[in-house]
């Protein structure tokens, strides 16, 4: 993974600096609160409903072992024993106090991290495949773009005060991993006719008040183009994107008044006119960067390890982990695993800290000192050696981290909601929870297969409840939670919005509504098709009955 | 209006005069009338123009060998539209003083610097508490950037330079 050289290092110290620096304008009134906002936005402090919030960057999702102690170290040492994972694979914690703040910073940089950007209107920490370099099916690792993107956007003197939040997100897979279309910017990595590698660059999708799927304005950008294409069209969206109204804002709303072909038109002859050369990186820079993410060395391995086979036929429990949380590796011998953070009954994302040492540990001795942080908020062990496996989960077991569920229904991606954000308009982690504990029968959770919930707390959808299979949007209706459900989110290269299913439904009665749902698609499926594309075949109707049923039914 | 630059605070010797009436050595006319300004320049007076940051760069390009100072109205700090606008006008050649102008706080000056401006001036009330020596710290805060731009150096060309001398 990408370590910092003596410049990268110098200008995260001196970013921990400034921010103190700020904290002291504040303090003594050179700054008055609508001016520091911004600033301590852009290093990821918060203030929400309880206490403040510091949002950590976990670029691209990937995190070393000596890195994860560190987050560790500090969620002892300065909140309360336990961290959580967002949809964007950053770490939040909830409780740090303000004048801690510098201090942490300066624990991250000690491990070449930091906050920068997590918050405020600019570009945002930039995410990637959780298995870039591990998946068969890639045609380059992501991360060296991401990378090299993360250096181009830190503290960007033209687009640090963006009309609205902006992100970017890039796979270099054929299967889309990363949400790329609901993502201000998507970039898919591709080869065109001649065999050259480039991107696909979509632009304009996006989640919240007014859910759009991106939309394609160049089909293929050669590679070494990227960061003064990147620049034109954020310069497009800082002068063109309205700020007239702050739920207008998103450069999605920019593409859908003008279209997709004027908004393309316009970044074309931006990017004609600008100084490319002053901008993209030298191919040696290129080159250094993506040395970081060379594979590691992996041994030479049989395809089918004995020993893996063996735990299976002995072990019940380790087999099944082991059919739902692995992802096939493109090495022989070799596996990724998902570590689930939704134990049934937990808030999904939430880890402790003595969990964290456990995973920081296991990377070390068994995925060469790696870790992947999912949107999805699990983590991954991307090159494990299958002959390890049962070890691992072993470790696992007994730190309450083997929960087989990835992709499955009680594998719920949930926002904080209104136990801890100042614009929550209702609960998400306690719906989260009871539908897990509704679902906890693993042998019905199998039968069902891969059924993606995504429940947020309010229309922000940091959820990501729009491209959620079963969606969930709690809001408040005359003094009450509500809850509307969705059905038909997909958040892959098909991407699609989930469409309401009607009015909605009191807090107790979601589990309910939901299990119908399960039931209905279960009595209709055919030839083990899946949820998904059972809802595809089947539309919406069979399924809305089941909401006017709860609506309608006897207090 | 307070102004400074990055070496600290400078007197203002521009003459504001949005229709360019006014008999001065530097007049400040407003976008309407710079067309006029500068055709009626026989008493050679230096001009410059004050636009709002939803004017286009491309509008002004037919003016920027003869204007002297273009001064990019910033309404709010929050706004950001006016950095991409003087990027635009270097770009297009312009080799006059940028200025900004606006409630700016001392945290963008490094940014204004980098996006080709050269001075800010700003509301009284702002310059009070946000005085002078503040802006020229917090635009020296952090050496090396990762863009190439006008203020300070960069991490491109110095990692540039150090492969170069590793060779
Ligand atoms: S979706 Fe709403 S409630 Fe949930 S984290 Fe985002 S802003 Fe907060």
């Amino acid at each position: 993974m990408y370590r910092y050289d003596e410049f990268d290092a110098r200008f995260v110290r001196e970013r921990v600096a400034q921010f103190r620096d700020q904290v002291a304008r504040r303090l003594d009134g050179a700054l008055n609160e609508d001016e520091f906002k911004p600033l301590r936005l852009k290093n990821g402090v918060y203030l929400q409903l309880h206490a403040y919030m510091l949002r950590i960057a976990i670029p691209y999702g990937t995190l070393s072992s000596r890195q994860l102690r560190q987050l560790a170290l500090i969620g002892e040492k300065y909140d309360r024993g336990y961290g959580h994972f967002t949809t964007r694979t950053n770490m939040q914690f909830n409780w740090p106090r303000l004048r801690d703040v510098p201090a942490i910073l300066d624990l991250l940089a000690d491990v070449e991290m930091h906050c920068i950007q997590t918050s405020g209107n600019c570009i945002r920490n930039v995410t990637a495949d959780h298995f870039a370099g591990v998946a068969a099916d890639e045609i380059e690792d992501p991360r060296p773009t991401a990378e090299l993107i993360r250096q181009w956007s830190s503290l960007h003197p033209e687009f640090d005060y963006l009309p609205r939040k902006f992100k970017i997100a890039v796979t270099g897979s054929a299967q889309d991993r990363a949400v790329i279309k609901a993502h201000d910017i998507g970039l898919r990595i591709l080869r065109n006719a001649k065999g050259e590698i480039g991107y696909e660059v979509m632009v304009g999708g996006g989640l919240g008040r007014t859910p759009m799927i991106a939309k394609t304005i160049r089909s293929f950008l050669p590679k070494d183009e990227l960061l003064a294409y990147l620049e034109s069209v954020l310069r497009v969206y800082n002068l063109e994107g309205r700020r007239d109204n702050k739920y207008k804002a998103r450069v999605k709303i920019l593409v859908h008044e003008i279209g997709a072909e004027t908004f393309s038109r316009l970044v074309e002859e931006e990017y004609a006119r600008l100084d490319g050369p002053s901008i993209v990186a030298d191919p040696e820079e290129v080159a250094r960067i993506a040395a970081y993410f060379a594979s590691p060395h992996y041994e030479k391995l049989p395809a089918r390890s004995a020993a893996f086979e063996k735990g299976k036929a002995k072990n019940r429990a380790f087999a099944t982990w082991a059919a739902v949380n692995l992802f096939a590796h493109k090495i022989p011998g070799y596996a990724a695993a998902t570590i689930s953070l939704k134990a049934i009954g937990e808030a999904p994302g939430d880890v402790t800290c003595a969990q964290m040492r456990v995973l920081a540990d296991l990377a070390q001795q068994y995925s060469f000192d790696e870790l992947r942080i999912t949107h999805a908020q699990n983590v991954v062990l991307p090159h494990v050696e299958q002959d390890d496996l049962l070890a691992i989960w072993q470790t696992l077991v007994e730190a309450g981290l083997a929960t087989a569920n990835a992709g499955l229904i009680t594998d719920i991606i949930a926002c904080p909601g209104l136990d801890y954000c100042s614009l929550a308009t209702a609960r998400s982690i306690p719906i989260a929870q009871a539908l897990a504990h509704r679902f906890a029968d693993q042998k019905r959770q199998l039968d069902i297969g891969e059924l993606n919930v995504k429940i947020s707390g309010c229309i922000n959808a940091c959820g990501h409840h729009h491209v959620g299979h079963i969606g969930i949007l709690g809001l408040e209706k005359s003094g009450k939670e509500s809850y509307q459900i969705t059905l038909g989110g997909d958040a892959t290269l098909n991407a699609a919005i989930g469409e309401n299913l009607g009015p909605g439904l009191a807090a107790q009665d979601v589990p309910d509504a939901i299990e119908r749902i399960v039931d209905v698609y279960l009595a209709h499926r055919q030839n083990g098709e899946s949820f998904i594309e059972s809802v595809r075949r089947l539309g919406l109707e069979p399924f809305k009955a089941v909401i006017q049923e709860k609506l309608h039914a006897p207090a | 209006m307070p102004l400074l630059d990055r070496n600290g605070a400078k007197t203002d010797d521009w003459t504001l005069s949005p229709d360019g009436a006014a008999d001065a050595p530097r007049v400040l006319v407003a976008f309407d009338h710079v067309q006029n300004a500068l055709a009626g320049n026989g008493r050679g007076r230096r001009i410059g123009v004050a636009i709002a940051n939803t004017i286009k760069a491309e509008a002004l390009a037919p003016f920027l060998t003869d204007l002297d100072l273009v001064s990019i109205a910033f309404p709010s700090y929050g706004d950001g539209r006016g950095f991409s606008i003087a990027k635009q006008l270097r770009h297009l050649g312009f080799k006059g003083t940028l200025r900004a102008s606006g409630p700016l706080i001392a945290d963008q000056f490094a940014y204004a610097l980098a996006c080709g401006f050269d001075e800010v001036e700003l509301p009284e009330a702002q310059a009070a508490r946000q005085p002078v020596d503040q802006w020229v710290r917090a635009a020296a805060s952090i050496s090396k950037t990762y863009q190439r731009g006008f203020g300070a150096q960069n991490i491109l060309d110095a990692r540039r330079a150090a492969r170069l001398a590793g060779k």
